[in-house]
């Protein structure tokens, strides 16, 4: 992938997160994080990694992104946008934000193996959901089963918590 | 030319975003979008580590993409039973906002 395009999907991926945490209504919000999950699902195929960002879109920008909208809209959450702002609380969250990064920064700084482009493949197209099916029927098969069965137990609690208890 | 620092210094920025947003928002579904915004980061930064650990037949790691997959499961069915969470906290106390939810009994 160019430059100019990794650049381009980082930024959109990036400016739409912190628009996420930005907007005060959910709705613009929820839109914002969908926008940004595309740009990820970008740089997941500029990794050569096809499943992976095909999975992104259809688990978080369809599944995921329709569930939170509908609660949002279920809730009918637009009550709280015209509450003020605690700009010492959000000064010293934004503070504690960005030590965090700080610190990420100066470990991949001084990572030497991370200023090294990437090795080059075997061929132009890679089987890449055959070997990932490989690993995850192969090697993987036992946590497979483990992740079927959370599954399964998530689904039985959403329905038991979203029933409402006889009086 | 894009090298695997530039990767994770993109997660690391999404990932410090996500953490400002737990720690800025007080309403709780804004919090769990924050949360779905950090574990992507760590997803992004684990497939660049994919791309770049190449085996003996020059394939990436997808022992790696194994575990992406399994993130994106687990992080799915943690949305739906929090969202269920919160539906069943606005049918008792009318809010979403972590202000009003201080007790642990009510």
């Amino acid at each position: 992938m160019s430059p100019f395009l990794f650049w381009v999907f980082a930024l959109l991926t990036l400016i739409f997160g912190a628009a996420v945490v930005i907007n005060r209504n959910p709705v613009a919000s929820a839109l914002s994080l969908v926008v940004s999950f595309l740009g990820l699902a970008a740089l997941f195929i500029s990794l050569n990694a096809y499943f992976i960002g095909i999975i992104q879109v259809l688990v978080y920008a369809g599944a995921v992104m329709v569930l939170f909208l509908f609660i949002i809209m279920l809730l009918d959450l637009r009550a709280e946008e015209g509450r003020q702002i605690n700009w010492l609380a959000s000064a010293g969250g934004l503070v504690v934000a960005l030590i965090l990064f700080g610190q990420i920064y100066s470990v991949v700084r001084h990572f030497t193996i991370a200023r090294k482009a990437f090795p080059p493949l075997p061929g132009s197209t890679i089987d890449d959901v055959r070997n990932i099916g490989a690993a995850l029927f192969g090697n993987y098969n036992l946590p497979f089963q483990i992740v079927g069965v959370l599954v399964l137990v998530a689904t039985i609690g959403v329905v038991l918590l979203s029933t409402r208890e006889p009086r | 030319m894009i090298t695997l620092g530039d990767y994770l210094i993109v997660s690391g920025i999404l990932f410090a975003i996500g953490f400002a947003g737990v720690m800025l928002r007080r309403n709780l579904i804004i919090i769990l979008m924050s949360l779905e915004l950090m574990l992507n980061a760590a997803n992004l930064s684990l497939v660049a580590f994919s791309r770049f650990r190449v085996d003996s037949s020059g394939l990436p790691n997808y022992n790696v993409q194994v575990f992406v997959f399994f993130i994106i499961t687990v992080a799915a069915a943690e949305v739906a039973v929090g969202l269920a969470i919160f539906v069943a906290l606005y049918r008792a106390r009318q809010t979403t906002d972590v202000k009003n939810i201080s007790s642990l009994k009510f």
